[in-house]
C-alpha cells in the first residue's frame, strides 16, 4: 500500500497549488498515516469495528486519488422537495456548488482554506489521512447574532464514475455569538466500494445553537467514517442526530468539549440496519468546567445479520463540578444473527456530579405483540408499530419542526 | 524504648500490621525452570504436576505483561521475587495443633481465627494458610464423615490426584493471561475441595490467608469442585502484615459446578493498602473464574474489596450448563492512594442462563476506582437475561470513579439491562443524620452502609459484621 499512497499522493499534490510548508504538512500527515495504517482491532476505539479488514474485505486494492480537474453535472432531483434550503453539493468528493439563497450575504462568510492547513483536534490515522489528501476544504463562517433562515444542506453524492477510491472531506464551522446554524448531511451514493473519510470541526461561541443532522439512509455499499468535532463555548448549544442506516458499514464520532459555563450536547441516534452491514456510533463527551450538560439516546433496530456498535464516554474534569451527564442506548434485535455491543463508559473526576447511563438490549416484546394482535393487528402490523414507536422517541427528540418533519418522512415513520 | 515507640506508631494506622518471627526455606531468587522443579520437588509432586506447571512458564516465557487497566504501577521484575519460602518448622507436618509453632498460633490469635477454643463455637472449618503452606485443617473428620474433601492443594495432589487432574486448570487453562499463567507455573499451596453428589457442605469453609515473608509473591491456588446437586460456601478473607515494598499477590481461584449444584464464594479483601502517602500495599492481581457446567447449577461471587494498593480482578462466570445462574456481587472501596480495577465477566452460553451484576463503588481521598465488565450473551445462548446496575460514589473531588461495561449481545432472544450511577452523599442526607446526633463520621458510615446493603446482604453471617465494620473503617479519615 504504502507505493500506492506515494503515487497518489504526488498526484494530488501537482494539482494543488500549495506553498512549500503547506506540502511538508501533508507529507508530515502522509508519512504519521504510512506508520500507523487503517485502524485495526487492536485499538481500543476499533474493537467492535475493524477497519483495516473491513477496507480489505470490501474494496480490496484502495485508490487515494481522485482527479478534481473536470466538474461533474449537479442533478437538481435529488435535492429535497418541499423545504427550502441552502446548498453544498459534493459530488465524489469535489465541491460542485455552494449556495446561500435564502441568507444575507454579508452575515456569511466563505473562506477557502485548502491552501492554509490547519492543524486538527485529533491524532488518530484517519486524521492524518484526511489531513494528506483532502483536495479542497472550507470554512464557514456565521457572523455574531446573525440566524439562518433557512437550514443547510450538504449533499453527499457519489455516482457510478468512482469505484474503490478513498475521498476525503473537510470542513470547518464557526458560529459566532448568539448565531445559530441548522445543518443536514445527507447522503445519496449511487457508487460502489468507496471510503468516505469526513472531518468536521464546528466552533460555538457564547449562546450560539448548531444542529446538526446526519442522515445516512439510501442503500450503499460504501464504507464511510465521519468525525465531528464540536468545541462550545458559554451558553452553546449543540445538538446532533444521527440516522445511520444506509451504507454498508459506518462509523459516526462526535468528540464535544463542552468549554464554557452552561453549555450543553445532545447525541440522539437511530441505527436501522439489515442485511450484513456494521454500523457504530462513538460518542465523547468532554464536561470541562462547571454547570455543564450532556444527554445520548441511542436507539437500534437490528435485522438479518446485521450488527450495531455504540461505544459513548461521558468524561468529567475535576473542575466540573455540578455536571449532568446522562446516556441511553437501547437496542432491538430482530434476527437470531443480529448482534448489538455497548461499551457506554464513565469517567468521572468530580464528585458533585448527576451522571447516568442506561443499556438494554433483546428483542420485540412478545407481550406487545399479542395485545396488539388480540386488538386485530396481523403480527407484521404489530411489529412495525411497535419498532415505529420505539425509534419515534428519538425523532421526537429533535427540537426543530421543519426538520424533524422532513426526517419523518424519509423514514416513513408515522405518528 | 525509642525504638519500640517507633514500631507502636508504625502498627497505628493499620490494625493487622505486624509480622512473625518465623525462619523461612526459600527457593533461589529468579523465575526459571530450576525454580519450578525446586518447588515441584518440595512438595513431592507426581511428574504430571511438574509437566503441567512446565507447560506453562513455557507459556509464560511468549507472554507480555498487560497494561490496559486503569491504574498504573511500576514495572514489576519477576527475577528480583522469591517464589517460594515456607516456615521453617512446618519441614515436617504437624500431627495436631499442639504441635504447632506457638508463635504461629499467636498471630492467627490477633486475627481472631478461631483455630483453637474458639473452633467449634463459630463452626467454621479453617484452613489457614501462613505464606504458602497449610499449616492446619480442622474439622476435617466432620466433613470427612459428609465425604467433603477439604485440604490444601499439595495433598489434594498427593491423595486425590484423579480429581484435581481432571479440574485443575479446567476453568482457568495453562495458556490463559500473564498472571494466571504466571501462576499456573508456580504455585505454592492453596485449597481444594470437593463436595460429593447431593451433599450440602453442613458449615462454611473458610480460609485465611496472609502474606508474611517479604519479598515473596504469594501465588495461592484454590479448586472448588462442587458435585452434582450439591451446595458449598466458601470464606476467603485476607489480611497482611505491614509493607513497605508492593507485594505481588496473583492468585488463580477455579470453580466448578455441575448439575444442579451451587457454589457461593464470599470475600473480604483487607489487604495493606499502602500508608497514607501511597507508599507500599499489595498488589491484588487475582484471577477467578467459575465454570457453570452442568444444567441448573448456580456461582455466586460476593466480593467486599477494602485493602490493597491496586485491586485487578474480575471474578467472572462461564455459565455453560443450560438454565445455569451468574452472580455477581461487589463493594469496592478506596481510600488514599489505592485504586482499583474490578468488576466481572458473564460469559452465556447455554440456554436460558442469568446472570446478576450488583457493583458499588466508594472512592475518597486521593483514589481511583473503576468498573470494567463484560457482558457476553453467544448466539446459542437463547433466552438468557442479564442484568447489571454499577452504582458510584464520590467522597471529595480528588478522586475518580469510572464505569466501563463492555456489553454484546449476539441472540435476539436474550435480554440484557444495565443501568450505572454516578453521585455522592447528598448535603440533606447527612444533615439529617447530624442533627440526630451523629457525627460527620458516623453519618457517613450509615449512608454508606445503607449504599452498599443489596451486597452486605449477600454475605455469611460471620462475614456481614465484620465487612460491616471494616467498611466503615476503611473510609476513616475521608471526610471533615
Amino acid at each position: 500500500m504504502k507505493e500506492q499512497l506515494q503515487k497518489d499522493f504526488d498526484n494530488t499534490i501537482k494539482n494543488l497549488t500549495l506553498s512549500q510548508k503547506d506540502i511538508e504538512i501533508k507529507k508530515f500527515y502522509l508519512d504519521n498515516f504510512i506508520n500507523k495504517g487503517f485502524p485495526n482491532r487492536k485499538e481500543e476505539d476499533w474493537k467492535f469495528s475493524d477497519l483495516n479488514q473491513i477496507i480489505k474485505k470490501n474494496i480490496g486494492e484502495i485508490s487515494f486519488y481522485s482527479d478534481y480537474t473536470s466538474t461533474n453535472k449537479v442533478d437538481t432531483s435529488a435535492f429535497v422537495d418541499g423545504l427550502e434550503h441552502n446548498k453544498i453539493v459534493f459530488i465524489n468528493g469535489r465541491i460542485e456548488k455552494i449556495d446561500f439563497d435564502y441568507e444575507k450575504k454579508d452575515q456569511i462568510e466563505i473562506i477557502d482554506q485548502s491552501e492554509t492547513i490547519n492543524k486538527f483536534n485529533n491524532n488518530s490515522s484517519l486524521s492524518d489521512l484526511n489531513g494528506a489528501f483532502t483536495n479542497k476544504s472550507f470554512k464557514i463562517v456565521v457572523k455574531k447574532g446573525y440566524q439562518l433562515t433557512k437550514p443547510l444542506i450538504i449533499y453527499h453524492t457519489t455516482n457510478s464514475k468512482i469505484w474503490s477510491k478513498n475521498i476525503n472531506l473537510r470542513l470547518n464551522f464557526e458560529l459566532y455569538e448568539n448565531s445559530s446554524l441548522r445543518l443536514i448531511d445527507l447522503f445519496k451514493d449511487t457508487s460502489e466500494k468507496n471510503f468516505i473519510n469526513i472531518f468536521y470541526n464546528f466552533d460555538l461561541k457564547e449562546n450560539s445553537i448548531l444542529k446538526n443532522f446526519k442522515v445516512d439512509k439510501f442503500e450503499n455499499k460504501n464504507i464511510k467514517y465521519s468525525f465531528n468535532n464540536i468545541e462550545q463555548d458559554k451558553n452553546s448549544i449543540s445538538e446532533t442526530f444521527i440516522l445511520s442506516s444506509g451504507s454498508n458499514f459506518c462509523k459516526n464520532e462526535i468528540n464535544c468539549n463542552l468549554n464554557g459555563e452552561y453549555s450543553s450536547a445532545f447525541v440522539n441516534g437511530i441505527f436501522s440496519v439489515n442485511n450484513n452491514k456494521l454500523h457504530e456510533i462513538r460518542t465523547i463527551i468532554n464536561h470541562l468546567t462547571e454547570n455543564t450538560k450532556s444527554y445520548q439516546l441511542i436507539k437500534s433496530v437490528l435485522e438479518d445479520s446485521s450488527r450495531a456498535v455504540y461505544q459513548g464516554k461521558i468524561f468529567v474534569n475535576p473542575k466540573a463540578q455540578k455536571t449532568d451527564g446522562y446516556q441511553l442506548s437501547k437496542a432491538i434485535l430482530l434476527n437470531k444473527d443480529s448482534e448489538f455491543n455497548a461499551k457506554p463508559e464513565l469517567e468521572i473526576y468530580a464528585d458533585d456530579v448527576k451522571c447516568s447511563h442506561g443499556s438494554a438490549s433483546g428483542s420485540l416484546n412478545e407481550d406487545s405483540i399479542f395485545y396488539l394482535m388480540s386488538r386485530g393487528l396481523n403480527y407484521q402490523q404489530s411489529r412495525e408499530l411497535l419498532i415505529n414507536g420505539f425509534l419515534l422517541d428519538v425523532v421526537e427528540k429533535i427540537t426543530d419542526p421543519e426538520v424533524k418533519n422532513l426526517i419523518k418522512n424519509m423514514i416513513g415513520i408515522k405518528e | 524504648m525509642d525504638n519500640r515507640q517507633k514500631e507502636i506508631d508504625n502498627l497505628k494506622d493499620y490494625k493487622y500490621g505486624f509480622t512473625t518471627d518465623i525462619e523461612n526455606t526459600r527457593a533461589p531468587k529468579g523465575l526459571n525452570e530450576d525454580v519450578i522443579k525446586f518447588i515441584s520437588n518440595i512438595k513431592k509432586e507426581p511428574q504430571w504436576m511438574l509437566n503441567f506447571r512446565l507447560k506453562a512458564y513455557e507459556r509464560f516465557k511468549q507472554l507480555k505483561e498487560p497494561d490496559w487497566q486503569k491504574p498504573k504501577y511500576p514495572k514489576i521484575d519477576y527475577q528480583d521475587l522469591y517464589y517460594y519460602s515456607a516456615p521453617k518448622s512446618m519441614k515436617d507436618k504437624p500431627k495436631n495443633l499442639d504441635d504447632l509453632d506457638p508463635k504461629l498460633l499467636e498471630t492467627y490469635k490477633k486475627l481472631g481465627i478461631p483455630l483453637q477454643e474458639q473452633k467449634r463455637l463459630n463452626g467454621i472449618a479453617v484452613d489457614a494458610v501462613f505464606d504458602s503452606v497449610s499449616v492446619a485443617t480442622t474439622f476435617r473428620e466432620e466433613l470427612t464423615k459428609q465425604g467433603i474433601i477439604f485440604c490444601p492443594i499439595s495433598e489434594a495432589i498427593q491423595n486425590h490426584p484423579e480429581l484435581v487432574k481432571k479440574y485443575l486448570g479446567s476453568v482457568i487453562p495453562v495458556t490463559d493471561h500473564f498472571f494466571a499463567t504466571l501462576n499456573s507455573a508456580v504455585f505454592t499451596d492453596g485449597s481444594f475441595a470437593y463436595i460429593p453428589e447431593g451433599v450440602r457442605c453442613p458449615m462454611e469453609l473458610s480460609t485465611y490467608f496472609r502474606i508474611n515473608a517479604s519479598n515473596t509473591g504469594q501465588f495461592e491456588r484454590t479448586l472448588i469442585v462442587a458435585d452434582k446437586g450439591s451446595y458449598v460456601s466458601y470464606l476467603e478473607g485476607c489480611t497482611a502484615p505491614m509493607r513497605d515494598e508492593n507485594q505481588l499477590h496473583a492468585a488463580n481461584v477455579e470453580l466448578v459446578a455441575l448439575d444442579d449444584a451451587e457454589i457461593k464464594y464470599s470475600t473480604v479483601q483487607n489487604w495493606y493498602p499502602g500508608d497514607k502517602d501511597g507508599k507500599g500495599g499489595i498488589y491484588n492481581f487475582v484471577t477467578k473464574r467459575g465454570l457453570c457446567k452442568g444444567k441448573n447449577s448456580k456461582i455466586s461471587w460476593t466480593q467486599v474489596e477494602t485493602g490493597s494498593a491496586i485491586t485487578w480482578k474480575y471474578p467472572s462466570c462461564i455459565l455453560k450448563g443450560d438454565n445455569s445462574v451468574g452472580e455477581f456481587y461487589s463493594i469496592a472501596i478506596t481510600n488514599n492512594h489505592q485504586k482499583a480495577d474490578t468488576g466481572t465477566k458473564m460469559i452465556h452460553l447455554g440456554k436460558n442462563t442469568k446472570s446478576k451484576i450488583i457493583s458499588k463503588g466508594i472512592s475518597a481521598g486521593f483514589s481511583d476506582m473503576t468498573y470494567r465488565g463484560l457482558v457476553d450473551i453467544s448466539s446459542k445462548a437463547t433466552n438468557s437475561n442479564n442484568y447489571t446496575q454499577c452504582d458510584s460514589l464520590l467522597m471529595g473531588n480528588k478522586c475518580g470513579a469510572h464505569t466501563v461495561p463492555y456489553i454484546k449481545n449476539k441472540n435476539s432472544e436474550s435480554n440484557i439491562a444495565h443501568e450505572a450511577t454516578t453521585s455522592k452523599i447528598s448535603e440533606e442526607q447527612l444533615h439529617y443524620c447530624q442533627q440526630r446526633g451523629l457525627s460527620a463520621e458516623e453519618a457517613v458510615g450509615l449512608i454508606v452502609n445503607g449504599f452498599c446493603k443489596e451486597v452486605l446482604q449477600q454475605l455469611p453471617m460471620e462475614f456481614a459484621v465484620e465487612a460491616q465494620k471494616l467498611v466503615g473503617i476503611s473510609l476513616e479519615g475521608s471526610v471533615g
